[in-house]
């Protein structure tokens, strides 16, 4: 039995869950499109700008010396937290898209040809299929579509099948934003491996909720954001093999992305710094430093107890309402739920709600291809996170019948 | 001469007031959503569409005399009731007084958020589409 989360002493540790929203008690529901922040991590930001502000690594005074340390300190915990080999192949970048379109003009630009082929999944988000079809229609490279069932769970048959030599990179989620399936990403990176095909897995959405090691997944490329683990916004990081980042070349050019710099020629700087080209975004990657302390202090069992505990209730509290439907009933999902309701535009929904109090997502929510195949032009999301509470759940699921009857 | 645009948004504005609670304005909204005149398919064409990032607005305009008429539909309920207003507010006006319109009843009954919602329900885009017509109309 897991040890139980004193929610109300987690809650004290979210400023922002504190507060009237239209003149109601904020219930946020919204934690797939960023995550609130805690105390220690705004202390940090702030910290850093009353004490220890200076450009890194390449200053010899005090406060430099201060700034490199605490910024590199991040990535050493990001090491640890992804059970990266080395602290090297950490890259740090502004976000998940940042990462993705990194790797796809730098690994797909040198590996990616005429003929080629580039195997994503129905259930992207938009970020990782449109810098693949740019770097597709730049070389004369196919996509291919990994189809998903009613259900919302990937054909790994028709993955199989998609799968030849001439696939060069497969890029999935760990978990689908818009509908919460976890993918069988361990299962899908030995399928490629085998055909000698590159995988990237975009981890946006599954790092706040499942633990990753890079290494037992024998993972490729993993990217994601810190502003969906608690983190600042503007921080990405990107991991990958260092066979593949020491041979990609690098993405932009600039300052600290150099050994040399002559008018003759330019050498480029070791990992990481080849592709952290320009003053990184210093204050919010240290401040990111702080959410993984605070995540990692809370029992793993104890967290993903709750979220599923949460899923749970209102999974069966949702599916009492009459007309609903959840889109995205996969076994394996995280705590979000996606739903529709006849005759109702999603739209509504969420005007409505936001007027409760309550923040939920509606919309396509940047997974077209998605919608296309359920045929619909948007859902309901309601996402949540450890601090969320099952009162919450109750009085969302109250407001959403009122709503239901104010369209009706 | 129909009535004119400022003593239509008066008038809204007024029956807005009656409402003290947001819950029975937006029943309101979503009433006159509901008796929007029901716009003909034939309009509803990919022309006519103004596209949100959310919901889809359509918009028709022709001029009938002196005036130009609107008609205009939308898949969300309450961007409905908002077009119904702004309907009521410009339609069967002048190109000229179209274009002289200070549109201030929708901040005074509370629904300016709807136009502040940029991406999302393709509003803000109508109004200016209903400018543009009365443009072209004059």
């Amino acid at each position: 039995m897991a040890e139980k989360l004193n929610i109300d002493q987690i809650r004290a540790d979210f400023p922002v869950l504190h507060q009237q929203v239209n003149k109601a008690p904020l219930i946020y529901f919204d934690n797939a499109a960023t995550t609130q922040k805690p105390k220690a991590v705004i202390d940090a930001l702030s910290a850093y700008y009353e004490q220890d502000n200076a450009n890194i690594h390449r200053g010899i005074h005090t406060l430099a010396e201060r700034a490199t340390t605490a910024y590199e300190l991040t990535r050493k915990k990001l090491s640890s937290f992804l059970n990266s080999p080395s602290t090297d192949q950490i890259i740090f970048t502004s976000g998940t898209t940042a990462g993705i379109n990194l790797v796809a003009q730098t690994f797909g630009r040198a590996n990616v040809g005429k003929g080629d082929q580039i195997i994503v999944s129905n259930l992207e988000h938009h970020s990782n299929i449109v810098p693949w079809q740019m770097i597709a229609e730049e070389k004369g490279a196919e996509i291919k579509v990994i189809p998903v069932s009613d259900a919302g769970v990937l054909d790994i048959e028709a993955f199989k099948a998609l799968l030849n030599p001439k696939v060069k990179l497969v890029a999935v989620n760990h978990v689908s934003n818009a509908i919460g399936t976890i993918n069988p990403i361990e299962e899908i990176i030995s399928l490629a491996h085998k055909v000698g095909a590159k995988v990237l897995i975009d981890g946006a959405q599954s790092v706040a909720h499942l633990a990753v090691d890079v290494q037992s997944l024998d993972m490729d490329f993993f990217v994601f954001s810190a502003h969906k683990l608690f983190g600042p916004t503007g921080v990405g990081v990107l991991y990958g093999k260092r066979e593949l980042l020491e041979s990609m070349p690098p993405y932009q050019g600039g300052g600290e992305m150099i050994k040399e710099v002559s008018f003759a020629g330019t050498t480029y700087n070791e990992l990481p710094y080849k592709f952290e080209a320009g003053t990184p975004n210093i204050a919010d990657v240290i401040a990111f430093g702080a959410a993984l302390d605070y995540v990692q202090a809370i029992p793993s069992e104890a967290l993903a107890a709750q979220e599923e505990a949460l899923l749970a209730y209102a999974t069966q509290k949702l599916q009492a309402i009459p007309g609903l439907r959840i889109v995205g009933t996969a076994p394996e999902k995280i705590a979000v739920i996606s739903f529709v309701i006849d005759g109702v535009h999603p739209q509504d929904i969420g005007v409505l709600l936001d007027k409760f109090g309550i923040a939920i997502r509606t919309g396509h929510h940047c997974a077209q291809p998605l919608m296309q195949r359920y045929e619909l032009v948007g859902t309901c999301r309601a996402s949540f996170s450890f601090y969320n509470t099952f009162e919450e759940i109750d009085r969302f699921v109250l407001c959403l019948e009122k709503t239901l009857q104010m369209l009706g | 001469m129909g009535q004119p645009i400022n003593e239509i948004q008066e008038e809204l504005i007024e029956e807005f007031g009656l409402f003290e609670d947001w819950a029975d304005k937006y029943e309101y909204l979503i009433d006159l959503g509901k008796k929007l005149a029901p716009m003909s398919d034939a309009f509803k064409t990919e022309e006519n569409v103004i596209k949100g990032c959310q919901s889809r607005v359509w918009l028709h305009a022709e001029k009938q005399g002196d005036l130009v008429v609107f008609q205009a539909d939308s898949e969300a309920i309450i961007v409905k009731g908002m077009i119904s207003m702004l309907i009521r507010v410009l339609s069967n006006h002048t190109p000229a007084e179209i274009l002289a319109a200070d549109l201030y009843f929708i901040d005074q009954i509370g629904m300016s958020q709807h136009l502040a919602q940029t991406r999302s329900n393709g509003l803000v885009s109508m109004v200016k589409q209903m400018q543009h017509y009365a443009l072209a109309f004059s």
